[in-house]
């Protein structure tokens, strides 16, 4: 009795809360116009589930572009920042020079400048550069907000790892590089793992930076395109809306349930000094 | 004859290497165009025109303008509302669910989604929800009698400021929720069962053990929340657009409405350099969090 108070009433109420949206979105992406418009209709049901949206979305529109556009800019970017990171963490987890102690501070400011207040002049630095409009361009931005997320990740992930074995490798007489890859690389799977997770859901759901860079139809992202070419401010526009938003998100929301622990585990990594 | 070290064992030369290509891409994408961002707000800089500098004008001008006010206020309460509630409702999920129970990790994993799909994706959701003729809110309260007309939920400014604030909301109870659940896994369990042989109660045990430990973590999980939560962008500009008549305006909705689709960049960027001593002093907090850290 006590646990039903304690325990599933409020995880009831919080999963009403927080799961409704996304019934709500499958619930509008499979009901028929009529539907959505009635009056009398129950609004929380559907009677006649239809696939006419999610068919207008991938045949009619130019959606199934911007899914593949979103996915290779955000593997790309992901690829690069991790890549990027990875090194410098290194360098600053296991190297004893100076400056280090600057260069770390430089990143973990870096990691807290949102882009919403770069994206005015940044978008001078994309004209100037004729970056603009060029979908690849994405993959450069986009590091900069990855690169000091995932650095700071991995400096603390790797500072967690033992130091032992590459001392023992040093003793061998192994270079430094040689320790990097062979075996700093392979113990650092966990971490890297996350920060590959986290930099794909990242770029996956990034929007200003795409909103304001890119113009070209052929050139959008998903949920760009779906914001600028889908919405058409009527009352129709309802449907296909819903099935974009619920396949846009599969593919993070698929990725995490695969990867939920390194998921969670680099949400709370990222909050460790 | 000793040998020399190979030119990548000396430390100083693969630091440098090693941190160069990320250097150069934070550098040349973000702090370059930072300082050319606050320089920027001190012109009168227009798309394609690089302007001359007008010293404070952008400045003395917006702090008359009164839908910067608006803005202002807006953003203030926007941040100051939602963290109130997302980090109740983030430290009382967390409750819930570090109770063990069979399906644990589902629910856990369940409840995590809003925070990981794609923001603006969702918001499309909840534009939906908030529709003036179709919602489901309003239908269900004409039904169970409680109102006689529908509610024009982003229409009227304050029920379009509510409105992004439970959207925000809903986003942002999993990022304390996650937060809080890693530490209170960490606190050892000993304290609460002594706590409980001397007496306690459960709710002295809450606010005198539990909440005393978490506080570190609720001022870095705060600070993380604040900076981002100030700085929105993508829920407003998708429900809203800042209106209705630029009454739910955030200073980054703002500063695109006039910079990218008024093409007026040096007030754009003026716009937001109102975020920078507020974000100054939030790093600064948080870094000083961070260094207490344990």
């Amino acid at each position: 009795m006590k646990r039903a108070l304690t325990l599933w009433l409020p995880l009831g109420a919080f999963a009403l809360f927080l799961l409704f949206p996304f019934y709500w979105m499958v619930l509008t992406s499979i009901k028929p116009n009529e539907e959505l418009v009635s009056v009398t209709a129950n609004p929380f049901w559907v009677v006649r589930p239809t696939l006419d949206h999610i068919k207008y979305l991938l045949f009619s529109t130019s959606y199934p572009r911007w899914f593949w556009n979103t996915m290779g800019v955000a593997s790309a970017a992901t690829a690069l920042s991790v890549s990027v990171s990875f090194l410098a963490a290194f360098a600053l987890a296991r190297l004893r020079f100076r400056g280090a102690e600057g260069v770390s501070l430089g990143i973990y400011l870096a990691y807290l400048i949102p882009p919403a207040i770069l994206f005015i002049p940044l978008a001078e630095v994309m004209l100037k550069l004729g970056w603009f409009d060029h979908l690849w361009a994405l993959v450069p931005v986009y590091s900069t907000f990855l690169v000091p997320f995932c650095t700071w990740l991995l400096v603390g992930y790797l500072k967690s790892i033992p130091q032992e074995l590459e001392e023992a490798a040093m003793v061998d007489g192994a270079s430094r590089l040689r320790i990097l890859f062979q075996i700093i690389l392979p113990l650092s799977a966990p971490g890297l793992i996350s920060a590959f997770i986290f930099s794909f859901t990242l770029s996956w759901n990034e929007y200003l930076y795409a909103l304001v860079f890119m113009s070209a139809p052929g050139n959008k992202t998903v949920p760009v395109g779906l914001a600028t070419e889908l919405v058409r401010g009527d009352i129709y526009q309802w449907g296909p809306l819903m099935a974009g938003a619920l396949l846009g998100s599969l593919p993070v929301a698929v990725l995490y349930f695969f990867f939920v622990e390194h998921y969670v585990a680099g949400m709370s990594g990222a909050l460790k000094g | 004859m000793a040998r020399l070290p190979p030119l990548l064992d000396r430390t100083p030369v693969l630091a440098t290497l090693l941190i160069l290509p990320a250097a150069v891409l934070v550098g040349g994408l973000l702090a370059f165009p930072l300082t050319l961002g606050v320089l920027l707000g001190f012109k009168d800089a227009t798309i394609g025109e690089p302007g001359s500098f007008i010293g404070l004008d952008n400045y003395r001008y917006l702090i008359t303008d009164p839908v910067l006010r608006i803005t202002a206020l807006n953003t203030a309460l926007y941040t100051l509302v939602t963290l109130v509630f997302k980090l109740a409702l983030g430290l009382a999920l967390a409750l819930v669910l570090n109770q063990r129970f069979t399906g644990y990790r589902f629910w856990r994993s369940v409840l995590l989604l809003p925070y990981v799909v794609p923001t603006v994706l969702s918001a499309f959701a909840w534009w939906w929800i908030f529709d003036p003729q179709f919602s489901f809110i309003s239908w269900a309260l004409v039904k169970l009698g409680l109102l006689d007309h529908n509610l024009d939920f982003l229409g009227n400014p304050w029920l379009a400021r509510g409105s992004l604030m439970v959207a925000n909301i809903w986003r942002g109870i999993p990022f304390f929720t996650v937060g809080y659940l890693a530490g209170l896994q960490a606190i050892p369990n000993e304290l609460h069962e002594a706590a409980r042989i001397d007496g306690a109660r459960d709710w002295q045990i809450f606010w005198q053990i539990t909440w005393v430990l978490l506080l570190p973590l609720t001022t870095i999980l705060t600070i993380f929340s604040a900076i981002f939560t100030f700085t929105d962008f993508q829920l407003v500009w998708t429900i809203t657009r800042g209106g209705p008549a630029n009454a739910t305006h955030l200073f980054v909705t703002l500063a695109y409405q006039r910079a990218i689709a008024g093409g007026a960049m040096g007030e754009g960027a003026a716009i937001a350099g109102f975020t920078l001593p507020f974000l100054a002093v939030l790093a600064w907090a948080a870094l000083d969090a961070l260094r207490r850290q344990p």
